[in-house]
């Protein structure tokens, strides 16, 4: 009966006391899960995979019920929300507890912003299971120039392996899922092509450092969705000729990163993570997990479109479809060739091999996505000490191009040479940043792991061990990110956005709550603390938090109160 | 049956550490289990290793192992306390446990991990009961041919500090061994192989096996899985 109940409750009830609070019941469930016929047991948000989506206007009060009817401790996450620090969903920080089995817990908190965002849990491996679902935020007023069409395209990867399985492989065998590694017959090719010294000289460069070139993605075996929709399901998005179209797209997946594009359409990104950005005109954007972009779209033939979105490594793709009417579909495209790494990924480039460099100069030029700003190194020196004294010029692909069996050379080479793919360097706030001043210090982040043995670091300590990033109230910083590894992280920053420095003037910054830092290169970000209490700092691929890819980023007023802390039990329990 | 006790309690010790020490707990067991035929004898050889533990420490056991028609000609479990000491390395401690030839019971000391170039290397010293030192090192390599036919060539050498005359084993380098194996991994977790292997004793044990009459060096062909969960 309470089942019933809290489905009824689903569809959003206005509640006259406080005027303009929308209030929302979100029942957490373990449940059998079958997508395109793999079942699995997974966890759904009011029965649903992803969960409802949560609308609100910005200004009102959000009321959130969240029932925990499932077997584990858990918690929801608004990714990308300004919220009271103990409303932020992510266990262990700032007084917020998990929500366990039988309880439930209410988030009370002001919508103080708009824009395309989504929530998911934040424990252990749920977000994997499930429990993930768009949040959208219409602006106060009205928007001047609406899209005809308004469409959420959620993405995520949906796996029947669960997450503690997924990591426990990962422990064993870090290349448990990998089944792109360079063969004998890859050897022969590269030396037919390159020369039988230089593929040598290249798999001798590897071995020593003890890396895998093919390391584009730790685990596979997805099916990949579309709303919850997997490709053969055809998710279809309709519109009428001519029509102005926006789609939000939104990355929940655990592990994935997707390459974006709609045959036949330009895409006009017009947001960024939520947040508004000058319009930019592209082919197709390579979307990091868990951020989102709102782009334009404006078919003008009677035909049927395919919002394709292949897995960055290739093992399979997302699908939609935009149409005039119900059961059309449009050509899909093959997938392309995924990327072999290169030295260059790993900031080594030939030109900083040949510099008599102390400590090395990481080579942008290199970046085909996510430019950031030249940053002198100098300060930090530690970049490139893991990795010195090895001979750079041995690696394959320096100039470009592809390896004996096609696979293009570094990170984010995928794309066809015409093709313009968004970059962070793009991006550019449609609305002055409220905060200019330049940063009063740096903070690094170095980001560092052991393939081998499946640990991520920040500044070289997991979670467990590491201390806390502490920033004063107000205090405007520079974060460096340094990435020491052959992965991209998708850095999340609970509770503020950061600004990319992406060289653009410094009221035009574009805000971000994802940041993607490519293999070996270096992103600085601005932070203007101004959101108090103990925030969760991390990864979000899913199986590198849960690896030790996390901190706590404490901001701290000067009169040493960490937070408005709310008494966590007074919400939870029998309600 | 001394020994055997010795090495269970340690590891449930050493278990028990493991666990009161880091949360998140990792287990892997992995068998190799093969059969060949020399001189119309059937041999059964088998290795297993398995741990537990989460990033730092982890609890091992290694087993290894032949029997010919049947019965056990050789039977070793190690039991070690592992401790990451860098980022490819481990140190590991313990105990080991010979059931044949002739029980005896070792302490157990050495590195485990990923030497550059991928080559898997153990390496560990052994004192025994008696005061016998010896030790061993163990290096592989995979090879892949395909995404799922691997090609894993691996040595392995052992050394005595002294003449161990029960064991007719003479001071230095006392065997070795050499081989191929070739496996197709229909899951990473199952993967029926073949494995070439040659085997020579060195040195002064050399010289025993042949005054003894026995055969110094031996070629064989295996077949068998190899499984892990």
């Amino acid at each position: 009966m309470s089942r019933a109940l809290a489905l009824l409750a689903t569809s959003w009830l206005l509640l006259s006391p406080p005027a303009f609070a929308r209030e929302y019941t979100l029942v957490i469930d373990d449940a059998r899960v079958v997508v395109a016929g793999r079942a699995a047991d997974g966890m759904t948000i009011n029965g649903h995979l992803p969960g409802p989506t949560l609308r609100f206007t910005e200004g009102e009060e959000a009321i959130i019920h969240v029932r925990n009817d499932s077997d584990a401790p858990t918690s929801l996450h608004w990714h990308g929300l300004f919220v009271p620090a103990e409303m932020d969903g992510a266990p262990g920080f700032s007084g917020f507890q998990a929500i366990e089995p039988g309880q439930t817990f209410t988030y009370r908190f002001p919508i103080r912003q708009h824009g395309t965002y989504w929530y998911h849990s934040h424990s252990g491996g749920q977000e994997q299971m499930g429990l993930y679902a768009p949040l959208i935020i219409e602006p106060a007023a009205p928007e001047t120039n609406p899209p005809d069409r308004d469409y959420v395209v959620f993405l995520s990867d949906f796996t029947t392996e669960h997450p503690d399985r997924i990591l426990n492989n990962l422990k064993v065998d870090s290349g448990y899922y990998n089944y792109n590694h360079r063969t004998l017959g890859d050897f022969f090719r590269d030396a037919r092509r390159f020369g039988f010294d230089a593929a040598l000289r290249d798999r001798v460069a590897w071995g020593q450092m003890r890396m895998d070139p093919t390391d584009i993605a730790d685990v596979t075996n997805y099916t990949f969705l579309v709303n919850g929709r997997p490709p053969a399901e055809n998710e279809t998005f309709l519109f009428r000729p001519s029509d102005r179209v926006r789609l939000r797209l939104i990355n929940g997946s655990a592990m994935t990163y997707f390459d974006v594009r709609i045959p036949g359409l330009k895409l006009t990104v017009v947001a960024a993570d939520g947040r508004e950005v000058e319009p930019v005109e592209v082919d197709e954007l390579r979307i990091a997990v868990a951020e989102t972009y709102d782009v334009i779209v404006e078919p003008r033939d009677d035909a049927a479109y395919t919002i394709f979105a292949e897995a960055m490594d290739r093992s399979g793709y997302a699908r939609g479809t935009l149409a005039p009417r119900e059961g059309m579909a449009g050509a899909i495209p093959d997938m392309r060739p995924r990327a072999i790494l290169t030295m260059a990924d790993m900031g080594m480039s030939a030109d900083a091999t040949l510099a008599p460099t102390n400590g090395g100069a990481v080579d942008h030029s290199q970046m085909d996505h996510g430019a950031a700003t030249q940053q002198s190194m100098d300060e930090t020196g530690a970049n490139q000490n893991a990795h010195q004294g090895h001979d750079m010029s041995a690696g394959l692909g320096g100039d470009g191009g592809a390896d004996g069996s096609g696979r293009p050379f570094g990170w984010g080479s995928e794309f066809p040479a015409d093709a313009r793919v968004l970059s962070y360097a793009d991006l550019a706030s449609a609305t002055p940043q409220a905060d200019t001043r330049a940063a009063e210090r740096e903070i690094i982040v170095r980001l560092g792991g052991s393939m081998e043995r499946y640990v991520w670091t920040i500044n070289g300590e997991r979670m467990e061990d590491a201390a806390p990033i502490n920033l004063a109230y107000g205090e405007r910083a520079r974060l460096t990110f340094i990435n020491e590894t052959m992965m991209a992280h998708p850095m999340h920053l609970h509770g503020m956005f950061v600004q990319i420095e992406n060289g653009m003037p410094a009221e035009r910054l574009p805000d971000k709550h994802i940041v993607s830092v490519a293999p070996g290169q270096t992103y600085s970000v601005l932070l203007t603390a101004n959101q108090p209490g103990e925030w969760a700092f991390h990864c979000h691929l899913l199986y590198h938090m849960t690896a030790g890819m996390m901190a706590r980023v404490v901001v701290a007023r000067s009169d040493g109160e960490r937070a408005p802390q709310q008494n966590h039990t007074a919400h939870g329990g029998g309600q | 049956m001394t020994p055997l006790v010795l090495a269970l309690g340690l590891s449930f010790a050493g278990a028990g550490a493991a666990h009161a020490m880091e949360q998140p707990r990792f287990h892997m067991v992995r068998g190799e289990i093969d059969a060949s035929q020399s001189d119309d004898t059937d041999i059964l050889t088998w290795e297993g290793d398995a741990w537990m533990g989460g990033d730092a420490n982890r609890v091992w056991f290694k087993t290894e192992g032949e029997s010919e028609d049947g019965e056990v000609r050789s039977a070793e479990i190690q039991a070690l306390w592992s401790r990451n000491i860098a980022d490819f390395w481990d140190l590991q401690a313990g105990v080991r446990v010979d059931l044949e030839p002739d029980p005896t019971t070792y302490l157990a000391f050495g590195v485990q991990g990923l030497a550059p170039y991928r080559f898997e290397t153990e390496a560990t010293a052994f004192v025994s009961e008696d005061g016998d030192l010896s030790a061993r090192l163990h290096q592989s390599f995979d090879l892949h041919l395909t995404q799922r036919l691997i090609a894993e060539p691996y040595f392995e050498i052992n050394a005595y500090a002294q003449d161990v005359p029960e064991r007719d084993i003479g001071a230095g380098p006392s065997d070795a061994e050499l081989g191929l194996q070739l496996r197709y991994e229909i899951t990473r977790k199952f993967a029926p192989y073949v494995d070439a292997v040659w085997e020579s004793a060195l040195g002064e044990t050399a010289g025993i096996a042949r005054t003894n009459g026995e055969d110094v060096r031996t070629a064989s062909l295996r077949a068998g899985i190899r499984f892990w969960f």
